[in-house]
């Protein structure tokens, strides 16, 4: 396979699952929102979902954050380089540049994505009726996926799309975790209250995860278990554990099909060995927020070593 | 003007089963499919881009439902034509890269091959595979009578359009099933088939294995594009762009993800210019430095070799018929629309008495600049311009004024009669091929001659009726 067109499968991917990631933070974001404020006059959720996204650089420091103005910014704004009609914007750049490596099915999902945030009519949907509009992200990711796992070859080209959705998955995950640490909880009396519980089984409503957690944990909605689910369990869906299990497969199966190793697999390895041996109670007391971000770096160094083993640019 | 579908309101054989079935459907169900194919197109994404006018720049081809359609007879003369060209500027290529036979007989003059901004010295003696130098050769027709088709150009560089060829009858089949089972059309799926062994035949001397071949373009921002990747696709070998191939030890590889993998063959739909940096346009990013050197020691063929457009030069056309006779031996089949060359005495003498009858092109111009449109001229306009070809009678060619064949289109005001011409596409390899088919391009504009896609001119689906 043509290294460009490695690239181009592996990025495309990742933003797709980078734009419905933007989606589901903006979830967590709106449904905190809708709690009483903690502290009278300190609404921090929307500064908390744009410092967790990545793009808070980016965003007028004069611009008020308010969910009009941020949602915004994370959906249509061109200067921002994450935003959702970025993301699909590139993602479809990607796909045309290789028409011949993907389905007519997928090119149609990205195809009609796009054409369809383009109109007007979803700025007005953004604006007014948000958790329609992220409903309607988050259908769109599970379109293109649905089309790529029925339609496209179990070749190379499959697993460097899997190999974007779980590096871009794995760093999506991760910060949505970490909007938990951004929104400022001032008492430490207030850890573990209501309004400390509801925000954490918002974390768990963004990832799509509720009822899963549910049916793993019962009712037992701790901090501890609901990042224990979305970090080390292996069998949820977004945990760190499992997309990092998904690397290292795909990267297995690459090295068998080309019969070549490289230094990529060995760091995947150790990647997903300190995943399945680290236990919650480790993790929280050195900080869960120093945690996720040593896990983002080293989850965008592996993503520079895919790329550096296949020929092509990783960033 | 000559009707395809209709002469003194008779409709004429081959259209007979499109018209009753048109009338037993209605203007609605028309309507209604014409709207379909407009989503399906849009869908697939067949578009074709127009630089530097604003807009969309993805933007639709008209395509226009009511199919022009050939009877099986008039087809095979347009076939043995359209063949009997392609060999004979394949056989005036090479003759003019080597030993100019043409030339020294006397038919063809020195200036205007040597002069020509499309020879290419860099490929003078070289021999590629076959001796063939066009390897896809589109030649563009126009009728104006029942028995009348006339070449008005041949294309033998990269023409373009194949891909609408094959997506317009998709569409149609999809549209119009009851008419594809109730009519013998002959198809054209086996065209990529067809180009692929045409590709496969021409590989290098140094080639002794099963071919690779790429399609080479210039990316996703070139108004083809779509064709590109479609003909790869079909073909299923990859799309590559210059910076995927690079040059090491006398041949040419792609960077793969396993590592470099030689190529063989390319395809290529980038301008001689650009295909190599360090031969030709020193500031281009889309070739492949050192690319040449490769193809001339035999390394890789090239696909339409570079220099090749030197035979679809305005002048040079007018010599078709003397090169089929010459390297043929034959009449030719297809006539060229009647020329008269300025540089010849009694033609000038003809041309300058006929100007208000009369188009005059200067043998070099391209894309209609510096032309006198007769009929449409005024009388000082005619003088200012005779000077012109008095001061340089060399300079200048002149035609009839053709009254183009017209086919009933959708237009907004409901069916009406456009004006067409048609491409069908010659490959040469090993043997020469010819699809049952091609593009018919149509002026959506009313008494318009202009079918350029870049300019509003739309597409229609082309039948040969099978016997």
């Amino acid at each position: 396979m043509l290294s460009r067109t490695a690239e181009n499968l592996f990025w495309l991917s990742r933003y797709v699952e980078r734009a419905e990631n933007m989606a589901r933070l903006m979830e967590m974001g709106y449904r905190m929102a809708l709690m009483p404020a903690v502290v009278d006059g300190n609404r921090s959720e929307w500064e908390s979902v744009l410092s967790a996204s990545g793009c808070a650089a980016g965003y007028d420091p004069d611009a008020p954050l308010r969910q009009e103005e941020v949602a915004n910014f994370l959906i249509f704004n061109r200067d921002n380089h994450s935003s959702i009609i970025n993301c699909f914007e590139y993602a479809r750049a990607n796909a045309r540049a290789m028409r011949t490596a993907i389905t007519a099915e997928m090119w149609e999902a990205l195809n009609n994505a796009l054409m369809e945030l383009r109109r007007p009519s979803m700025h007005n949907l953004a604006k007014n009726e948000l958790p329609e509009f992220i409903d309607w992200v988050k259908k769109q990711g599970a379109l293109f996926r649905g089309a790529t796992d029925s339609t496209i070859l179990r070749n190379d080209g499959y697993d460097f799309i899997r190999l974007g959705t779980f590096i871009e998955r794995a760093d999506n995950t991760a910060r949505l975790l970490d909007v938990k640490y951004y929104v400022l909880l001032p008492e430490t009396s207030m850890v573990g209250d209501g309004v400390d519980n509801y925000q954490w089984t918002t974390v768990l409503r963004a990832a799509s995860s509720l009822r899963a957690f549910h049916w793993v944990y019962r009712d037992d909605y701790s901090p501890h278990r609901i990042a224990h689910f979305l970090i080390l369990n292996p069998f949820s869906p977004r945990s760190l554990a499992h997309c990092s299990e998904q690397i290292t497969q795909h990267l297995e199966r690459l090295a068998r099909h080309y019969g070549q190793r490289h230094s990529v697999h060995r760091q995947a390895v150790e990647m997903y060995s300190l995943l399945t041996q680290s236990d919650m109670d480790e993790i929280f007391s050195g900080g869960l927020h120093e945690f996720l971000t040593d896990f983002q770096g080293r989850n965008r160094i592996l993503s520079l070593a895919i790329a550096d083993a296949y020929h092509f640019g990783g960033q | 003007m000559f009707n395809e579908m209709s002469v003194d309101d008779q409709i004429r054989e081959p259209y007979r089963a499109l018209v009753d079935w048109m009338e037993a459907s209605g203007p609605e169900v028309l309507e209604q499919k014409r709207l379909e194919a407009e989503t399906l197109f849009r869908k697939i994404g067949i578009t074709f881009a127009v630089y530097g006018e604003g807009g969309d720049p993805e933007r639709l081809i008209p395509f226009d439902l009511i199919p022009r359609i050939f009877t099986s007879q008039e087809w095979r003369k347009l076939d043995r034509g359209v063949k009997q060209r392609a060999r004979a500027l394949n056989a005036f290529l090479y003759d003019v890269y080597h030993n100019a036979e043409i030339i020294k007989a006397g038919i063809v003059p020195a200036d205007l091959v040597f002069r020509n901004d499309a020879f290419e010295p860099a490929v003078i003696g070289i021999d590629p595979p076959r001796n063939v130098y066009s390897h896809i050769v589109g030649v563009d027709i126009v009728r104006t009578g029942p028995d009348d088709f006339y070449v008005l150009e041949d294309n033998c560089r990269t023409p373009s359009g194949v891909s609408y060829m094959l997506e317009n009858r998709e569409i149609m089949m999809r549209m119009f099933p009851d008419l594809f089972k109730s009519l013998r059309i002959e198809p054209v799926e086996s065209y990529p088939d067809m180009l692929l062994k045409t590709l496969k035949s021409i590989a290098p001397r140094k080639c002794d294995r099963d071919p690779n071949i790429v399609v080479l373009t210039p990316g996703a921002m070139n108004s083809a594009y779509y064709e590109h990747s479609f003909l790869a696709d079909q073909m299923g070998v990859e799309l590559v762009e210059g910076q995927d191939l690079f040059v090491h030890e006398d041949r040419v590889f792609m960077r793969t993800t396993r590592g470099p993998a030689q190529v063989d063959v390319i395809y290529r739909r980038i301008d001689d210019a650009y295909i190599d940096p360090l031969c030709f346009r020193s500031d281009s990013v889309l070739g492949i430095p050192g690319l040449m050197n490769v193809y001339r020691s035999g390394g890789v063929a090239i696909c339409s070799a570079p220099g090749a457009g030197v035979a679809d030069d305005k002048a040079v056309y007018t010599y078709v018929p003397d090169m089929i006779r010459f390297y043929l031996g034959q009449e030719p089949i297809l006539n060229n629309v009647p020329t008269w060359k300025c540089g010849k005495p009694n033609d000038l003498k003809y041309v300058l008495e006929h100007l208000g009858e009369l188009v005059v092109k200067e043998v070099h111009g391209s894309g209609g600049y510096g032309m006198l449109v007769g009929p449409a001229s005024t009388k000082e306009e005619q003088a200012a311009y005779a000077k012109r070809i008095e001061a340089d009678p060399g300079d200048f060619i002149a035609q009839p004024t053709l009254s183009l064949s017209a086919c009933p289109t959708f237009v907004e005001s409901g069916v009406a009669p456009r004006h067409v011409d048609f491409r069908p596409f010659c490959l040469v390899g090993d043997d020469v091929r010819l699809t049952p088919g091609g593009l018919t391009r149509v002026a959506m504009r009313e008494g318009s001659l202009v079918v350029n896609s870049s300019q509003g001119g739309g597409v229609k689906d082309t039948w040969i009726m099978s016997d």
